[in-house]
């Protein structure tokens, strides 16, 4: 899914000849309307309204009444909101991280030839079927102390086994973690995948000849090969990391404490429970912020490396 | 099953000819979904469909917050439900400034609501420049402390009678392997909790010179000071209670798991769904035991404004019926709430419900937090107290930060 | 010729192992077989919850398998938990969630296929642009449209019926897919493109003649996200619909949440996997396609 530009002159098939540049290539501008509808009215013109009210004190219905930066100050100083920050940085970082290990390390064992390779794969990608409601459901059920994992351990006679991640402040996100990854590293594995399996056959035959291990080929040589692979599966984690909310609502809804929040869950409780959109629409427009300062450097990369290429 | 349905129709057409004819559906939307508010909501339901309409079911799960968004939307898309379960107090002050919501004053003067809703107050959270916007169905109070008798009879003392007591024979349960306190971990039963602590330690004019006139220096005070201290006391006799959801904490007292619970009197349909007998099963002590009164908070109904004719009457109906007296009898015994209304026969009701209406009658009420300060206040203090309840903060630290947001409260 | 290409693309490049029993067998089954008890534990611990009854819950085991399999939790579920006063379980959302789905995907998947394209093969001016806003708009958290889409559903007079939910189910699945279908077209030899137009066939000709009968596995991957995504929606559909067209997530959700005395966990676990059912079923069925159809709209281009 890497976003990556052909040269523009040899696609543009538009007929030669036509006198206005507005009717030039009509049957892919009209067809393309439903997409300029969405990207112009609901995305920009949804955002725009969004960061336009955040600088309102609008409560429970947006009015334009407007406070200035107000809510920015405010937002700043909630500790829930710095907390929220931290922990959606932990989660990232460690997701992104571990995804694409897991994910690549994944990918390349099934490469191996390997029998029940369909087996395998079906195994790591069906949670990705599941909504998150139900992988965080699950997983918290499987991580109570009190009949889940721990339980189990302990009945086995290791008395002092504690295994409780979701009770404890400090460790609460490692366990919205393990469930995140367990949902989603399948289809990076399935990506990676796929991107193995578009590697010249000759590859491996000069990496042989040159007597260069397995482990190393696949690290030295075949890596750095899958850059638009790579950066396919961190555009599609990272998607996934800004919006983390039902996971963390329906496998501890931010708790213990305040432990476990997020940003998108503090978007929603002022928007809705609070009543206070404007406090809503100033977090919505940060993390809106935080996916442009990330995106603008990828899109930098994409885009600008291919004209000097 | 067919048959019995039309035979029904029929019954009910030959019968009320007139309202047959008028026979509408409304989508009525609510969060109503533990065992106790499905029965109080079917009893609603089972009325209105023998008046000849037909309750269509908008149930949404998870509370409020959950609930709300999508009752918001819709009121906004211009598509709304036909009524709708909201709490009064300022929650919907806007949407009634938008326009958005039926304005009820017409039915409300000619079946004189104003003399038969008892406390005022609660018509008085429905009225915006003296229009009435809202039906109030019930009164919930959340000075209540449940006491399950089995877990202290298992450890061997007396069933308390105040907070004093249920401190003194905290230990006592613990020793039996009992949790003290069932504390569900979500800000606003902590939140609650809390409230009822202040009025039942600190006292009413303390807690009505923080809420009502957001004097932060009485919440920086030693009055607030001695209710923190309790808190963290409170927060040592929970520390056991695992669980989330309020009912599942009530569960706990039921089952004796736990010694008691504070929570508001919707406790007591749970405990009613599961067979058990105030009084004999479980003790109540309306705040705390320490003092005869409770606040007046509610649920009410509101009905957003609808192009339809045949359904704003259909949307008159229900709220004429929602005030009626059969209605506010039946609801009330299974919800475990107090009727609107004085004038109706409740000696049905159990052992806390009489205590409650007692205390009503005898004029021992207090405005609510929900009437007081704003949701988005509300939601600050309920951040502030889940952190409080999940770790280790000290009385004084969460002294002054409540202090700081009541200070900033509009 | 793309379709035999593809097809090589999903069989194994790898050198081929020595001897079945090396070293380095050993471990890499030794590590599949060990991740795959991680993925597969929830799985297990759905089904095995699922068949117990409330007793035997209590005890306290998730791993132990039932002592006495009961598949009343199933029934209950399906057609017996209660919300609010309905108590006719996950079936009442089935087929609406099915009325749902189907539009959606035909309507959002023809969408993102001519998006795509228009912008592999017909680049007009500002097409990238608009593309790179569409791929921002994968960013949003969906909760912070909720407002604007209420309002603009509101002016196009669709708000509350199932074409407005339709509605918003393609603008949402727009992104992603409108980016499956751009790589993946862009990955189709230039020369048949070229042809076509030698030919004298335009826009849609060529669309409808050449690009269509060749992307089946884009296709496959395609449906097979979107119905993940719709089928597992609960947010929109719980906003944009009533009570009478409601999917079964709101039903889901509403059997999860409403805890009537204790949470009865088998039955929760048994919604879940009911709930679950339709894009398990298609996951487990499409298999080998749904690789192959990633390893052309996302390696490609």
């Amino acid at each position: 899914m890497s976003v990556t530009t052909e040269p523009s002159a040899a696609r543009d098939h538009a007929p030669v000849g036509k006198p206005n540049p507005l009717f030039k290539n009509l049957s892919a501008k009209l067809a393309s309307i439903p997409m300029i509808i969405t990207a112009l009215v609901v995305f920009v013109g949804g955002t725009t309204w969004t960061v336009v009210y955040s600088f309102t004190n609008s409560k429970l219905l947006p009015r334009a009444n407007f406070v200035g930066l107000d809510q920015y100050e405010r937002l700043w100083s909630t500790r829930r909101w710095m907390v929220s920050i931290e922990n959606l940085a932990i989660y990232g970082i460690c997701s992104m991280i571990l995804t694409l290990i897991i994910g690549f390390t994944l990918a390349a064992l099934l490469d191996r030839k390997i029998r029940f390779e369909n087996t395998f794969r079906t195994i790591f990608l069906y949670p990705f079927a599941l909504s998150f409601i139900v992988t965080g459901l699950t997983w918290q059920w499987i991580l109570n102390p009190d009949f889940g994992l721990q339980n189990v351990v302990r009945n086995w006679g290791w008395e002092s086994f504690a295994f409780n991640p979701l009770n404890d402040p400090n460790t609460v996100i490692f366990g919205i973690l393990i469930a995140g990854i367990w949902q989603g590293s399948g289809l990076i594995m399935c990506i990676m995948l796929a991107g193995l399996r578009g590697i010249d056959e000759d590859i491996w035959k000069a990496a042989r000849v040159d007597g260069i291990g397995t482990v190393k080929t696949y690290l030295r040589i075949i890596l750095p090969m899958m850059r638009p692979v790579i950066i396919t599966s961190l555009v599609l984690i990272a998607s996934g990391i800004i919006k983390l909310y039902d996971l963390v609502v329906a496998q501890t809804n931010g708790g213990p404490g305040i432990a476990s929040e997020v940003p998108a869950k503090y978007v929603i409780n002022y928007m809705f429970r609070a009543q206070n959109l404007g406090q809503g629409f100033a977090a919505s427009t940060m993390m809106l912020v935080s996916v442009i300062i990330i995106l603008i450097p990828w899109a930098y990369l994409e885009f600008g490396g291919r004209k000097r290429g | 099953m067919y048959l019995k349905r039309i035979m029904a129709a029929l019954a009910v057409s030959a019968a009320l000819p007139m309202a047959a004819s008028h026979a509408t559906d409304l989508e009525v939307t609510h969060w109503w979904t533990s065992g106790g508010e499905a029965a109080a909501v079917s009893e609603l339901a089972k009325a209105f469909d023998a008046s000849g309409d037909k309750w269509v079911d908008g149930a949404i799960a998870g509370g409020g917050g959950t609930a709300r968004p999508v009752i918001i939307s819709r009121i906004l898309g211009g598509d709304p439900m036909g009524a709708t379960q909201l709490n009064h107090g300022r929650q919907a002050e806007e949407l009634i400034e938008a326009g958005l919501l039926t304005d009820l004053t017409e039915i409300a003067e000619k079946e004189g609501w104003k003399d038969i809703v008892n406390p005022p107050s609660l018509l008085e959270s429905c009225t915006l420049d003296g229009r009435i916007y809202c039906a109030p169905i019930n009164i919930h109070s959340w000075q209540w402390i449940w006491l399950s008798n089995a877990a202290y009879e298992q450890a061997g003392v007396p069933v308390p009678t105040n907070w004093e007591e249920f401190v003194a024979a905290a230990p006592n349960l613990k020793e039996a392997g009992i949790v003290p306190l069932a504390m569900g971990k979500q800000g606003w039963q902590q939140n609650g909790a809390f409230g009822v602590m202040v009025v039942a330690i600190a006292g009413v004019d303390a807690w009505k010179k923080v809420n009502v006139e957001k004097d932060a220096e009485t919440a920086r005070g030693p009055e607030y000071a001695k209710v923190f201290e309790a808190a963290v006391k409170a927060r040592e006799f929970a520390a056991d209670s695992n669980v989330q959801d309020w009912n599942q904490a009530t569960n706990m007292v039921i089952t004796g798991k736990a010694g008691g619970q504070i929570m508001g009197d919707w406790a007591q349909g749970e405990f009613q769904v599961a067979g058990k007998v105030a009084g004999k099963d479980y003790t109540c002590l309306p705040g705390l035991g320490n003092n005869q009164i409770l606040d007046t908070a509610g649920d009410a109904f509101y009905f957003p404004k609808v192009d339809n004719a045949e359904t704003t009457e259909a949307q008159m109906r229900l709220a004429s019926l929602l005030i009626s007296k059969e209605v506010q009898v039946a609801f009330n015994l299974k919800k475990g709430s107090l009727p609107i209304r004085g004038d109706v026969d409740l000696s049905a009701a159990n052992d806390c419900m009489q205590k409650g209406l007692k205390i009503l009658a005898d004029g021992g009420i207090m405005p609510s937090g929900d009437q007081n300060l704003t949701p988005d206040t509300t939601t600050q203090i309920e951040d502030l107290m889940a952190e409080f309840w999940s770790g280790d903060m000290s009385a004084a630290d969460a002294q002054s930060r409540y202090a700081e947001i009541i200070e900033s409260a509009e | 010729m793309v379709d035999s290409a593809l097809n090589n693309a999903a069989e194994p490049r790898g050198p081929k192992p020595k001897r079945a029993f090396s070293r380095a067998n050993i471990f890499i089954y030794g590590t599949l077989l060990l991740v795959s008890i991680y993925y597969l534990l929830p799985l297990y611990v759905m089904i095995v919850t699922s068949l117990k009854g409330m007793p035997e819950i209590r005890l306290g085991n998730v791993f132990g398998p039932p002592l006495e399999p009961t598949f009343q939790p199933w029934i209950k579920a399906w057609a017996e938990a209660c919300t609010g006063i309905n108590c006719d379980g996950l079936s009442r959302g089935f087929w609406n969630s099915v009325k749902i789905l189907i539009p959606s995907i035909v309507l959002s998947i023809l969408i993102a296929s001519v998006n795509g394209y228009a912008l592999a093969n017909w680049k007009f001016k500002g097409s990238e642009t608009f593309f790179t806003i569409l791929i921002i708009g994968a960013f949003i958290p969906y909760q912070t449209m909720l407002y604007p889409i209420v309002i603009m559903l509101r002016e196009i007079k669709l708000m509350g019926s199932i074409w407005g939910l339709v509605l918003v189910h393609t603008v949402f699945g727009m992104p992603i897919l409108t980016l499956l279908f751009r790589n993946y077209f862009t990955s189709i030899p230039e020369e048949l493109f070229k042809a076509a137009r030698v030919d004298g066939a335009g826009f849609w000709g060529i669309y409808f003649k050449i690009m269509l009968p060749m992307s089946l596995p884009i296709f496959v991957v395609a449906i097979i996200l979107q119905v993940t995504g719709i089928w597992n929606d609960f947010l929109f559909g719980v906003i944009y619909t009533k009570p009478d067209t409601y999917p079964m997530t709101v039903q889901l959700n509403n059997i999860v949440n409403s805890v009537q005395g204790v949470k009865e966990y088998n039955v929760n676990m048994a919604a879940t996997l009911l709930t679950g059912l339709v894009p398990l079923v298609i996951y487990f069925i499409s298999g080998k396609l749904f690789v192959r159809g990633i390893a052309a709209g996302a390696v490609k281009g």
